[in-house]
């Protein structure tokens, strides 16, 4: 059996998050490390992206699904907390598929060091028509990774994957 | 036991932010406005997230010290009002808005000063459950303190609100500070940098810190508000009706 590490990325890079279901669970930075014993066990290391969030036990579950069907029966799945999961492990192409979805990608983490009151996100892309004229409604959206934006020029509500 | 402080200590956080949770999942569907009925339920998803992480933990403490074999779950649905270790502040009814807000404001803000120490600990998983949950305590600190702001500098209703709310929930904090024999960190030491953080958000919503009140305690030892009785029976029911249930 092909259990060289390239092979299984390449399995799971048809894992999807079950809420955003254009993103891997690579495009996320969610796996952080693959270990293949010699009998064959492979044990697969995910860090969740919020503590409560309820799609971790969902993606757990595929993984072991997709390791089957791909013939590796024997999968563990490990958590691991530390470090803490960040919206800078997206990759690039994971933003850019984000975007095209209709969910506006975070900014990097270090542009919201130091947030005063009542200051919001400036100028997050509007998915839809791309103005930078939008506006903050909640920090608090319909996932807990996401925060609610209007565009002032389209006027179309959107979300946006807040910085974490 | 071995590492009885340590167990007791993480089960007095997990049970702090449990309970918060539960109070706070109530509002769903109630919210004053959609946008704030959905914030206050991700805030308590993120508590009752951060909840099973110290539970997770205090049960793989207490089985390598006992050999016993608790879960996340036997821990939160299993044990009795004596066994929780919640601060009180938690177990209080939501009352309005304005209370609720306050009350977020008051723990978060706490709680946000409480894991800049735990990050620190040399214990690793304390540490790295902290680093994590910080992340998502800083939303909620700068969330209820604009509520707070909003409601204290807003209309005549609103800020008799807050200051209703600061009457009834102020002498639940002085618990935040009085140590526990199994404290995972110097809670006495946060009280300066707590009032400060108060006494700036309440300038700026035009509301005072109350002076000289007695303070409430007990929930640190398990002597709890007739409020908690009420609150474990529904949130255990299921655990208790139907032992081993899972989704």
């Amino acid at each position: 059996m092909n259990n060289t590490k390239e092979h299984i990325y390449s399995i799971l890079a048809e894992v999807t998050d079950p809420e955003i279901p254009v993103l891997t669970i690579l495009d996320l930075g969610i796996v952080r490390d693959l270990i293949c014993t010699q009998d064959n066990e492979i044990e697969i290391i995910i860090t969740p992206t919020y503590s409560g969030c309820p799609a971790m036990d969902a993606i757990a579950f595929d993984i072991k699904l997709k390791m089957i069907e791909a013939g590796f029966t024997k999968v563990k799945i490990t958590y691991t907390l530390s470090p803490a999961w960040t919206t800078d492990w997206m990759t690039a192409s994971g933003k850019q598929k984000l975007n095209e979805y209709g969910i506006a990608p975070p900014i990097n983490v270090s542009s919201r060091m130091n947030k005063l009151l009542f200051d919001e996100d400036e100028n997050i892309p509007c998915p839809h028509c791309g103005s930078t004229h939008t506006k903050l409604l909640s920090e608090f959206g319909s996932t807990a990774c996401k925060a609610l934006h209007q565009c002032m020029d389209c006027k179309e509500p959107f979300d946006y994957f807040k910085c974490h | 036991m071995k590492n009885e402080n340590l167990i007791n200590g993480v089960l007095h956080i997990a049970d702090t932010v449990l309970i918060l949770g539960q109070r706070n999942a109530a509002w769903c569907a109630h919210g004053p406005i959609l946008e704030q009925d959905i914030a206050i339920t991700n805030i308590t998803l993120d508590l009752i997230g951060q909840a099973r992480n110290f539970y997770q933990y205090a049960a793989l403490l207490i089985n390598e010290a006992d050999n016993k074999n608790e879960t996340e779950d036997t821990l939160a649905f299993l044990r009795t009002e004596r066994d929780f270790k919640n601060l009180l502040i938690c177990e209080l009814p939501n009352g309005d808005w304005a209370q609720t807000i306050l009350r977020q404001f008051f723990f978060s803000s706490f709680q946000q000063l409480m894991y800049q120490e735990m990050i620190k600990s040399s214990d690793n998983q304390i540490a790295a459950i902290a680093a994590k949950s910080i992340k998502e305590t800083n939303y909620h600190v700068k969330w209820s303190s604009e509520w707070v702001i909003r409601l204290g500098d807003g209309t005549d209703e609103s800020n008799q609100r807050m200051k209703n709310a600061i009457e009834y929930l102020w002498q639940y904090t002085g618990e935040f500070f009085i140590a526990a024999e199994y404290e995972i960190i110097d809670v006495a030491a946060l009280k300066n940098d707590w009032l400060e953080k108060v006494k700036s958000i309440f300038d700026e919503a035009t509301l005072s810190i109350p002076e000289n009140t007695f303070m409430q305690t007990g929930g640190k030892t398990g002597v709890h508000t007739e409020h908690l009785g009420f609150i474990l029976p529904e949130m255990q029911s299921l655990q208790r009706n139907f032992p081993g249930a899972e989704w």
